[in-house]
């Protein structure tokens, strides 16, 4: 691994900026509580202070970490204090939402690239779907939803479809068309029909795209389904914590949350990654 | 007086001619395109034999891909008419009379060497114990045999190309249409699939229409070499070649050979191919 130095410099380097943050930002309430009890602090004092207070403005790392480890390793999975287990909330909408937004794509963009009429007609409404404001449309969709009966899971899954649609399609038309005049013309020299074309040149072809696509399309499949947790007071989720930490100040637990969320979506595009890399490696395209 | 009988007998006796393989006379094809139409081919006829190998030689836009194309059913002559193997050239795709080779190799990077061979037989649908009987087969002819599992970015250009060649062959087509198959190739690895073509086109005497740029190598390779033109793509000269079928390399050097080689330089001259 050796880029494992580079990673760990740029890391200590966030760690040191995040300190100086931290004693920075806390300071002011600092400050004020020793002129309430009228004492005198020194620089050191100050800034232990600010690195253990109990509602900071930004916690430090070292609470951040604590609270994180708190919330996994010292609570058992079933508990709803555990953060494994609200993560797992999360996940479980985030995965059918990319299963699901992942299969709509892959369809709509066979559908453009064989029939005209989807090819001039689905990409203006796919393009005008992505630009109204998600937070705007999820809590429309979980009400609509919730409303004939389906709770839960899936309305947070069809918005995380929603929003990973989107890439998968853009990806996947462009390397099914990726294939040029050359090629096809081969293809007709042997009178192969469409089925053909698709399954022996244009599907292979557009493997390196659609790995990219899925990438993109699974982190904004993760964004989909803690925005889904957002708006109607949802008490479980990744998202769901994030919101009663801002309801009750708890700006350590919003913190552990969020790293919570960033480790669940480095771990997914890995796994993404490593998908991809047996994937090309098995067909021959990765060198 | 002969009997009506007398005289069928007769004609069923001698042998009838063989119908040319390849016929096309007054194609035209004019291409509509932005800047207005460019008629690509003039009042083409040609006849090509069963086992014959035609080049087609001539400067850049003279039409010579474009009538290749035109045989090859992927391009449709607004004028005239051409027939291959008796039938018109979109059913001769369809029955999938010949093999065409590219001037790159076009072969797919997912795909062994081996695999990309199988494409044609795959979407002809043959079983998978004929499949790999017939690979084997065609890599031994081009010379590549042991090279099956490999991957194209593994090999040389030149054996890429043979490769291509390989993959013309595998489904046993009795044409085989090659557009500047070894243009993007150097001169000694070019001299040496010419033979390596010549050997092949002797054992497996197919008819062989080539596209080129270079006059030695249409004039080492053919038994007719059909001289271009362009603006608008015409045919200037069709010289029936008078070397000998078994030809080594040093042919190259005889006075024959570089009469015809003249006369062909004379055609291109004629059809204005040095004039600016």
């Amino acid at each position: 691994m050796k880029s494992i130095f580079p990673v760990l410099t740029v890391v200590a380097a966030i760690l040191a900026l995040w300190y100086a943050a931290a004693v920075w930002m806390n300071a002011t309430w600092t400050y004020d509580q020793a002129a309430r009890a009228e004492v005198e602090l020194s620089l050191g004092e100050v800034v232990k202070d600010t690195l253990n207070q109990e509602r900071p403005k930004l916690p430090a790392p070292h609470q951040v970490a604590a609270e994180l480890w708190k919330t996994t390793a010292e609570k058992k999975i079933t508990s709803k204090r555990s953060l494994i287990y609200h993560g797992w909330i999360t996940l479980s909408a985030t995965l059918l939402g990319f299963a699901i937004g992942t299969g709509a794509g892959i369809l709509l963009a066979v559908g453009i690239v064989h029939n005209r009429a989807m090819d001039m007609s689905v990409m203006p409404w796919a393009i005008a779907s992505q630009t109204i404001p998600i937070l705007a449309i999820a809590p429309m969709i979980i009400v609509v939803l919730n409303s004939i009966g389906v709770q839960g899971l899936l309305p947070k899954a069809i918005i995380s479809a929603y929003l990973s649609f989107f890439p998968v399609v853009v990806g996947m038309v462009k390397g099914l068309r990726s294939p040029d005049a050359m090629q096809l013309d081969l293809l007709k020299t042997y009178n192969a029909s469409g089925s053909q074309t698709f399954w022996k040149l244009r599907l292979p072809a557009s493997m390196p795209y659609l790995f990219a696509s899925l990438k993109v399309g699974v982190a904004a499949s993760l964004v989909g389904a803690i925005v889904g947790e957002l708006p109607t007071g949802a008490v479980r989720g990744l998202g769901a914590r994030l919101l009663a930490g801002s309801y009750y100040g708890q700006t350590v637990q919003i913190w552990s949350a969020l790293i919570g969320a960033a480790v669940l979506a480095a771990l997914l595009v890995g796994t993404i990654g490593l998908v991809q890399r047996v994937t090309l490696k098995r067909m021959g395209m990765v060198r | 007086m002969l009997t009506q009988k007398e005289i069928s007998d007769f004609a069923q006796e001698v042998p009838q001619a063989a119908a040319p393989v390849i016929s096309a006379s007054g194609l035209d094809l004019t291409f509509q395109t932005g800047d207005g139409p460019v008629q690509a081919l003039k009042d083409v006829s040609l006849e090509i034999d069963k086992g014959d190998f035609v080049s087609f030689i001539g400067p850049s836009g003279c039409g010579k891909t474009t009538f290749l194309r035109v045989i090859a059913g992927l391009e449709h002559p607004t004028g005239g008419a051409i027939s291959v193997n008796g039938m018109s050239p979109d059913e001769a795709r369809r029955s999938r009379a010949y093999g065409y080779v590219f001037q790159a190799a076009g072969l797919y990077p997912w795909r062994t060497i081996a695999g990309n061979i199988k494409l044609p037989l795959e979407i002809m649908g043959f079983s998978k114990a004929e499949q790999a009987e017939r690979v084997e087969k065609v890599l031994q002819l081009v010379d590549l045999a042991g090279f099956g599992k490999k991957f194209p970015w593994q090999l040389s250009g030149g054996m890429q190309q043979r490769a291509s060649i390989a993959r013309a062959l595998a489904f046993d087509a009795d044409i085989l249409l090659m557009d500047e198959p070894f243009g993007a190739l150097d001169e000694i690895v070019r001299d040496h699939l010419n033979e390596q073509l010549l050997a092949l086109w002797a054992r497996t005497e197919k008819t062989i229409g080539f596209v080129t740029h270079s006059i030695p190598e249409a004039v080492y390779l053919s038994t007719k070499i059909v001289v271009m033109s362009p603006r608008p793509g015409r045919i200037t000269d069709v010289i029936e070649s008078p070397l000998p079928k078994e030809r080594p390399l040093d042919i190259r050097d005889t006075p024959e050979f570089l009469e015809v080689a003249h006369r062909v330089r004379e055609g291109l001259r004629a059809g204005h191919a040095y004039d600016d």
